[in-house]
């Protein structure tokens, strides 16, 4: 392995597989030709005043061919399972018992969604009157579903894909919203470069069609409500739409890869995180900046994928932050994909890794003058991550050459 | 000579700090003496109704208050506690300025129902859907609420509080994630990325809905009477396992750092491993293959051989196929040795803290390398005649203890097991 270490005897770790279920569609060619017509799937009416941004919907029977199997999960799960196949299949892996045996899992991941109907069952019996003490333990012993428990269980997308994919390396499930993204790239890349691991599946997926989830933000006012619009365009009506999607990438040191002949789309160079404790205004941007000097050195035709959510105060001092780095040109994965939430950092991932193998960032889709044209193609993009209430991350993805 | 590296040229991970909280108490000592008395933690639950419940009792942790009352709430507040505890042993950084970072296993977070009932009593109607529990959520009347229940809550705010560095990391590999909580911290040491690490588990999910989600799955014990003889690790009439709460803290550091800042040191993270299976969502492989590789992973993580394992902390469930499968794999990977090495299972006591359970029974493991003495298996009155285990059974056993192997496996296909063993000589 000495051959592909650098000089800070770090393995080069490949972008080698993406997998991509979005409100846009499925696979590469279909996300990359929506990006290119500036195309945005949302729904203003089924969730009204909330705004989502649906799963197109996909075949899941392509990925997930048991249909027993498809029964144990949740469509969070389904959705990320399907997600993480096509990554496979992108990787080139996909049935290649060898390697599926020893990939090292780690997925971000969030829980699965409630039954509404046995919790509304509960909640209006006890509106009438219902009050006898072991009245909700005899409901939830009679209404749940014996197996919704696994469906909702946060490490259960991953073993649910180690199940369908046939995947016996290790498993690991992050949780923490936003920051979880970028966290589970980050581990999976620091095991590769040491030399811990050679390969790993990443990321994440979302059910942002969820009303048990919508209660939980409207707790804090992030949802966008009544009318869409672009992120950057949406200070003086703050907010998030959630969005549905699965983004899985397969890294893979270089030594790896090339053994095996598989080309990679870009490598992941670096991946930094934090906490800030955002008392203050500033706070969050001093943290971004942190970050950004954290990153190796940029030199090429650089670009920026964020995925700035829409909720204030944070879009607002990210945005401070990147007019401090106005030369490069910005995009925002939630005008178009909607916020995906622990999905946001792999989807951001694998955007600008098929920017980058594309030779060509997609256009901008913004009213703001925030994003603008590229011209030629970037060799550099800075991927970043800042949670709706917690949580930064950043990652530097670089054409390989 | 004490060669601050391991067998396989990387740094050697020790144990500076630990801090405990189970059904039996706060804290390691009292912990400790309770244990090896054979005490048991379990006792019928009195903090919601259990009329209607097939199961009534777990090891509720009911000696520390929040308020208001949430199971994320009572996760943190344990984690926080445990987490002084360790801190204060290890005497490592300043106050709030932890030098390294936080990794921890918390159960997975959500919206509870007594924050739910409120939502529905403010609707006040009779009659109403989904639609009118989302319309009056908004407004920043539960704001609090949004901040309880996000999934990184409880990490940000150990992180806050102690000063952690970077992003902490909240983990789930379900019944595992104690151990991988461990593990992560043990990998960033060897990797050379900090020199400290804070490891946390914690969970405080005793709730009606949790009791009756394992209940569901008929995974729980339902011998409610007396709730002390519920939990039986390795006998015939083992029915199930029994919910407790807990939570364990760990400050792992290099050896190197360590001895440089003169730290007493406790143990040593010989070795670590994992292995999914994907089998099945709750059930093992039935050739045990997994598990099986987990063990040997661990040991060649470890640089050991099986000969040289002297106590095994059992994940020891008391579920009818767990324990089964324990011993088969044990003996795949031990031969013969599996039937002479002593095994205990924490379980019967403090009963299954879930979450936290890796990193709860990795402390004890430490503490039985300290004392030289291996903690009962309470309960075990008849042996399962398949498990041929040496369990120690009801009595705690003086032992030479050199080095355990301590295992959790979980729902998920999620298997890891550690290697434990005293300071380098």
């Amino acid at each position: 392995m000495t051959d592909t270490v650098s000089k800070s005897g770090q393995t080069e770790v490949w972008i080698t597989g993406i997998g991509l279920a979005t409100s846009l569609g499925e696979g590469l060619d279909a996300s990359w030709a929506a990006l290119q017509e500036k195309r945005i799937n949302v729904d203003e009416k089924g969730f009204a005043p909330y705004i989502v941004h649906p799963l197109m919907p996909v075949s899941f029977d392509s990925q997930i061919p048991k249909k027993g199997d498809q029964r144990q999960m949740e469509a969070w799960q389904r959705i990320g399972t399907y997600a993480a196949g096509l990554a496979l299949d992108s990787a080139g892996i996909k049935g290649n018992k060898d390697i599926l045996s020893k990939i090292d899992m780690v997925v971000a991941a969030g829980g699965g969604e409630r039954d509404l109907n046995v919790d509304t069952g509960v909640l209006t019996a006890e509106a009438k009157g219902a009050n006898a003490p072991g009245f909700l333990n005899e409901r939830l012993m009679s209404d749940l579903r014996p197996t919704l428990f696994l469906a909702q269980l946060s490490n259960l997308l991953a073993g649910n894909i180690a199940i369908v994919h046939g995947i016996g390396g290790t498993s690991r499930t992050f949780m923490g919203e936003e920051v979880a993204g970028a966290d589970a790239a980050r581990i999976a890349l620091s095991r590769i470069a040491s030399g811990e691991s050679d390969i790993a599946l990443i990321g994440g997926s979302h059910n942002g069609e969820r009303k048990d989830l919508m209660v939980l933000y409207e707790f804090g006012d992030f949802n966008l409500k009544d009318k869409f619009a672009p992120v950057w365009a949406r200070k003086d009506h703050a907010g998030f739409a959630l969005g549905s999607a699965g983004a899985f990438l397969v890294l893979e040191s270089k030594a790896h890869a090339e053994s095996r002949g598989a080309k990679p789309f870009a490598k992941l160079s670096s991946v930094v995180a934090d906490l800030a404790r955002r008392k203050q205004p500033g706070d969050m941007a001093a943290t971004l900046e942190k970050l950004w000097a954290q990153l190796p050195r940029r030199e090429g035709k650089g670009a920026i994928i964020t995925g700035a959510t829409g909720a204030e105060p944070a879009t607002s001092e990210e945005r401070g932050f990147l007019k401090g780095h106005a030369e490069f040109p910005v995009r925002s994965t939630g005008t178009m994909f909607g916020h995906t939430m622990e999905t946001q950092f792999p989807l951001g991932l694998a955007l600008a890794a098929l920017s980058i193998s594309r030779g060509a960032l997609f256009p901008p889709n913004d009213s703001t003058g925030t994003e603008i044209e590229m011209q030629g193609a970037p060799t550099q993009i800075v991927v970043v991550g800042a949670g709706h209430w917690r949580g930064e991350g950043m990652a530097l993805v670089e054409a390989v050459g | 000579m004490t060669a601050p590296r391991d067998k396989l040229g990387r740094p050697v991970v020790v144990v500076t700090g630990m801090g405990i909280m189970t059904s039996l108490g706060a804290g390691k000592a009292d912990n400790w003496s309770k244990l090896v008395a054979g005490e048991s933690g379990i006792r019928t639950i009195t903090r919601f109704p259990i009329d209607g419940l097939k199961t009534t009792m777990a090891g509720t942790v009911d000696f520390v208050s929040v308020d208001p009352f949430s199971s994320t709430g009572l996760s943190e507040r344990m984690a926080e506690l445990v987490t002084q505890e360790a801190l204060e042993q290890a005497g490592i950084g300043a106050k709030a300025d932890f030098p390294g970072p936080l990794f921890l296993a918390v159960a997975p977070v959500e919206v509870e129902w007594p924050q739910r009932r409120e939502l529905g009593r403010a609707v006040g109607a009779q009659d109403f859907t989904y639609d009118d529990l989302l319309r009056i959520s908004g407004g920043g009347k539960y704001s609090a609420y949004h901040h309880r229940f996000m999934f990184g809550s409880v990490a940000a705010y150990l992180a806050e509080t102690f000063g952690t560095k970077g992003s902490p990391i909240s983990l789930s590999t379900a019944c595992a994630s104690g151990a991988t909580s461990i593990q992560l911290g043990v990998e960033a040491i060897r990797r050379g990325e900090t020199d400290a690490a804070l490891c946390v588990a914690t969970d405080g999910t005793v709730n009606p809905e949790a009791l009756v989600r394992f209940s569901l799955l008929s995974a729980l014990s339902t011998q409610n009477d007396p709730p002390q003889a519920a939990s039986r690790p390795f006998s015939k009439n083992r029915d199930g396992f029994v919910m407790a709460e807990g939570a364990g803290a760990l400050v792992l550091e290099s050896y190197e750092a360590a001895t440089a800042r003169g730290a007493k040191i406790l143990g040593v993270i010989a070795g670590c491993g994992e292995l999914t299976d994907s089998f099945h969502r709750t059930r093992s492989s039935p050739d045990g293959k997994p598990i099986i590789g987990c063990m040997n992973k661990t040991l060649a993580d470890a640089g050991m051989t099986p000969d040289q394992i002297d106590h095994i902390n059992a994940h020891g469930t008391a579920t009818p196929e767990n324990d089964k499968m324990e011993f088969n794999t044990t003996s795949a990977v031990f031969g013969d040795l599996a039937q002479k090495i002593p095994v205990t299972s924490n379980k019967s006591m403090v009963g299954h803290t879930i979450s936290a359970a890796g990193a709860v029974e990795a402390i004890f493991s430490l503490l039985t390398l300290e004392h030289q003495r291996i903690p009962p298996t309470i309960n075990y009155e008849t042996p399962d005649p398949t498990i041929l285990f040496d369990v120690v059974g009801n009595k705690a056993r003086d032992a030479r203890v050199t080095a355990v192997m301590s295992n959790s496996f979980g729902f998920g296909g999620q298997n890891a097991s550690l290697i434990l063993t005293r300071e380098p000589a």
